[in-house]
């Protein structure tokens, strides 16, 4: 078996696309003080580098909980809307929290998916995204049916937009190239913190 | 007329109740069975069971910086799964994560692999520096809840609530 062959099915039509030109997409969206989730590594880098915000929170380590703490941050805050960037080797870290999430069916997330099919900041050792793992269709069986690649940067923009406006959860999946992440976090977890929940209004 | 006395449930929702914890988020035991089916029955709680401990310690930190105070429920083996998600989240950025453990692992557990999991629990606790109770004796029930629960939303730190047998009657032989 080749790679081509086992590449999972869902992924034929889709572009594989910038994390960094996305994240400028997506953030250009934000006009509601938006809570944004970034997961580590490059995902965290890329969103760093879109400019700071104090409704952005920087996820310095815990793997895969991304999407928990959006999730938690949603259900505490029904009126905002909730983003948690994650990508793909977190996501399969704790696939628990796709049904998690499905079952809460918060209408304020919205899950965005960067599958790049590799572990990037560890040496780019390829995950089971790369090869036979479809994580949209992990995530419609998890229960949330509204889950879906973006073909493109332009259908990428319509899905995010369309996701802000209308009840969630939802889940956009991009695949992206192997680009490393442009900007550094800086590594302060009590000053991201601090800062993330005066954005959120929840600290003087 | 005086009242029956409480149960350790009974006392353990109540000052959830009493200190505005609304968010219970839980990985299932059989000895925390009761309260969590209290807990549910009462509206003034969101309650929900997440699939992995570490899944509810993420919840429970989002919905904390979102202004919604909250609890962890869980069984010592559970407990095990934790130190990644408190070493590189919670004691750092200075989460007061409320977490309950229903202990197993001892005063007549069965099963070797749950006493020897119940055996790490304390020495991770003690290396990240986590304020823990083991809660032993129903008349101390209320107070170390109550004054821990306000210590950790005043100095910003996780808390652990240890569970004994020898407070909810533990875990027993089925046989």
């Amino acid at each position: 078996m080749n790679n081509t062959n086992s590449k999972p099915a869902g992924l034929h039509n889709v572009k594989t696309m910038n994390r960094l030109e996305l994240t400028k997409r997506l953030v250009g969206h934000l006009k509601a003080d938006e809570a944004v989730i970034g997961g580590i590594g490059n995902t965290n880098f890329d969103l760093w580098e879109t400019g700071q915000r104090a409704q952005n929170f920087y996820m310095l380590g815990s793997m895969g909980l991304a999407i928990p703490i959006a999730l938690g941050v949603a259900i505490a805050q029904p009126k905002r809307h909730v983003v948690a960037l994650e990508g793909d080797g977190s996501l399969l870290m704790q696939l628990g929290c796709l049904a998690t999430v499905a079952v809460q069916a918060p209408k304020n997330l919205t899950i965005v998916l960067w599958d790049n099919g590799i572990y990037q900041i560890t040496g780019s050792q390829p995950t089971a995204s790369a090869a036979t793992a479809d994580l949209v269709a992990i995530a419609r069986a998890s229960g949330l049916a509204n889950s879906n690649w973006a073909a493109d940067e332009d259908e990428f923009d319509r899905m995010f937009a369309q996701a802000l406006k209308s009840g969630g959860p939802t889940l956009i999946a991009a695949r992206i190239d192997g680009e490393p992440g442009v900007g550094k976090t800086d590594r302060d977890p009590v000053q991201i913190r601090a800062r993330f929940m005066q954005g959120m209004g929840a600290k003087k | 007329m005086t009242d029956m006395p409480k149960s350790w449930h009974e006392i353990v929702l109540a000052t959830l109740k009493a200190n505005d914890i609304k968010l219970i988020v839980y990985v299932p035991d059989r000895v925390l069975t009761p309260l969590i089916k209290a807990l549910h029955a009462d509206s003034f709680f969101t309650v929900f069971a997440a699939t992995r401990e570490e899944e509810a310690i993420g919840i429970v930190s989002g919905a904390w910086m979102g202004g919604m105070k909250s609890a962890v429920l869980m069984q010592t083996s559970g407990f095990a799964t934790l130190p990644n998600a408190l070493a590189s989240l919670v004691v750092p950025s200075q989460i007061p994560a409320l977490m309950f453990v229903s202990e197993r692992g001892t005063l007549g557990e069965f099963n070797l692999g749950q006493a020897m999991v119940c055996k790490t629990m304390r020495p991770v606790l003690d290396s990240l520096g986590i304020e823990n109770h083991t809660i032993t004796r129903h008349d101390e029930l209320e107070f170390v809840l109550e004054r821990s629960i306000k210590q950790a939303f005043a100095t910003q730190a996780p808390v652990t609530f240890i569970l004994s047998p020898l407070l909810t009657g533990g875990k027993v032989f089925s046989k």
